[in-house]
């Protein structure tokens, strides 16, 4: 079932830049789908448009149903750092006004869904690890119940052991809430680890340098990066990604 | 007590009885005048003499500072709400703060003075100390809500919340460190403001500690200036580690500026 489409979509700054585009894009329900580029390429900018917090330039966002509710991870964790880790969680139910015993309930149960301590409730951020704050943040947009995520290189400030645990959790989390991710990233192997979708962008303006799907297992482990599999889906996603560059060259 | 915090309470004691002391014996040694440099002992013993009127005038400058102080913080916080609000709205009137800010109060002391009139000298210099203690509440508050994480603004916007929510959830805790420093300047400002007033308005009718050094000084009571002096000094002192107390408990959970580094 398709989500939504981006249609043509492009997005020029201020000062006369163009940042993305034009561009098409079609959301399928229930896929992850990594948007893989260069640094500038108009990633970050086009979750933004997709978030609806970012009106393009030129095209449309069309959703097939009504606009899907939308998580959102930042590259940063991006707490706020007055506030508990509980209070962090409770966020969007705080901000619906959902009543404060069901959102009690529910931030407690998002923490635990992403690998936290109940004892880490009643910390504030900047008492935990990058891996940890990162985990809060998921836990966050996780409590809201969305069924589309957005996620900004969520992992790219991590050590790689924080990171590929992350990753493993993150595909535990996309199947048990059967979510849609649409995940930004420019790391290859992270892209080749988690999606079943990849998608490559050419360096600024961010244009559709090229798409594959990626078969492996639904439900991947740490065994997935050792197999043949992974390796030719990485060697694939690098292709796609030189070829993207050399096109714009 | 830490072996440092001792150390931090101890060694500016230590200084200070040691000032003390060397003051005391020059001015014995060398038989200064008191019409000169009064000794410590001779301050105390004005302070003493003169207890029950020093302690009224220290009220009366201390009512007045609190008053600018308080209207200084709900004013400054309100307009830097209402800039955070609307740009058009700071680009109105803040060129109007910046010009209130760099005019001397002595040189608009006169002039507010007529204008409230004599008979309400309290008021007048209620309104020139709130004018030099207001801008730094204004600014900082102002750079504290302008310096709020701007992913967590969109975070926000995503989970639809109404402006007063970001507002109010959002912009305020972020700039509550910036306003708190403000907090810090503009207290003592608060103090100089009234005292400066007090002597920009030079009127009989003012009772103030700024009031009984021009009295005393007049008098040549210089012993009892001094008194006066040391009040002043300790009342802004006062001001200054209540403040930084204040800021010290609201920020002691998360802020960077609060909070003890781990070993």
């Amino acid at each position: 079932m398709i989500l939504g489409n981006l249609r043509a979509v492009a997005q020029t700054f201020r000062q006369g830049n163009a940042a993305l585009g034009p561009f098409d894009l079609e959301i399928q329900s229930g896929e992850f789908l990594s948007l893989l580029g260069p640094s500038g390429c108009g990633k970050s900018t086009a979750l933004r448009i997709i978030a609806g917090l970012l009106t393009p330039t030129r095209g449309e966002v069309i959703w097939h149903t009504a606009k899907p509710a939308i998580g959102y991870v930042f590259q940063d964790p991006t707490l706020m750092p007055w506030a508990t880790v509980h209070q962090n969680i409770r966020l969007p139910l705080d901000l619906a006004s959902v009543p404060r015993p069901q959102a009690d309930e529910r931030a407690a149960a998002a923490l635990a869904r992403v690998g936290l301590k109940p004892r880490h409730a009643d910390e504030y951020p900047r008492a935990l690890s990058g891996g940890m704050r990162m985990r809060v943040s998921i836990a966050r947009a996780l409590a809201a119940k969305p069924s589309l995520l957005l996620m900004d290189e969520p992992f790219a400030a991590l050590d790689e052991i924080s990171r590929d645990s992350l990753n493993e959790d993150l595909l535990r989390l996309w199947r048990e809430d059967q979510l849609t991710v649409i995940f930004v990233t420019h790391s290859v192997f992270e892209s080749a680890f988690l999606s079943t979708r990849v998608v490559a962008l050419t360096p600024g303006p961010g244009r559709i340098a090229g798409a594959i799907d990626i078969a492996g297992p639904a439900l991947r482990s740490g065994e997935w990066r050792m197999s043949p599999g992974y390796s030719e889906t990485v060697r694939q996603i690098s292709k796609l990604l030189r070829d993207g560059m050399k096109a714009a060259a | 007590m830490t072996r440092t915090g001792f150390a931090r309470a101890a060694i500016p004691a230590l200084v200070g009885i040691a000032v003390i002391a060397g003051w005391e014996s020059l001015v014995a040694i060398y038989q200064i005048p008191r019409i000169v440099l009064p000794a410590p002992s001779a301050i105390a013993q004005a302070l003493t003499d003169d207890f029950p009127s020093l302690m009224a005038s220290l009220w009366t400058t201390l009512r007045i500072t609190l008053l600018a102080f308080g209207l200084a913080l709900v004013s400054g916080v309100a307009l830097a709400m209402l800039f955070s609000q609307s740009r058009i709205v700071e680009m109105a009137l803040y060129p109007y703060a910046v010009i209130l800010q760099v005019t001397p109060v002595v040189a608009i002391a006169p002039l507010i003075v007529i204008w409230v009139g004599f008979e309400r000298i309290d008021l007048a210099l209620l309104i020139l100390a709130w004018i030099v203690a207001f801008f730094p509440i204004l600014s900082n508050t102002t750079l504290g809500l302008r310096s709020t994480d701007h992913n967590l603004i969109d975070l926000f916007r995503l989970y639809g919340a109404s402006n007063w929510q970001i507002l109010w959830r959002l912009k305020f805790p972020s700039a509550l460190p910036y306003l708190l420093n403000g907090m810090k300047t503009s207290g003592g400002l608060a103090l100089i403001g009234t005292v400066v007033a007090e002597y920009g308005a030079g009127s009989g009718t003012a009772t103030g500690l700024a009031w009984r050094i021009v009295e005393a000084g007049n008098r040549l009571q210089i012993a009892r200036m001094f008194a006066a002096l040391a009040l002043l000094a300790l009342l802004g002192v006062a001001i200054f580690f209540a403040l930084a107390l204040l800021e010290y408990l609201a920020l002691r959970n998360w802020h960077e500026s609060a909070v003890a580094r781990e070993p």
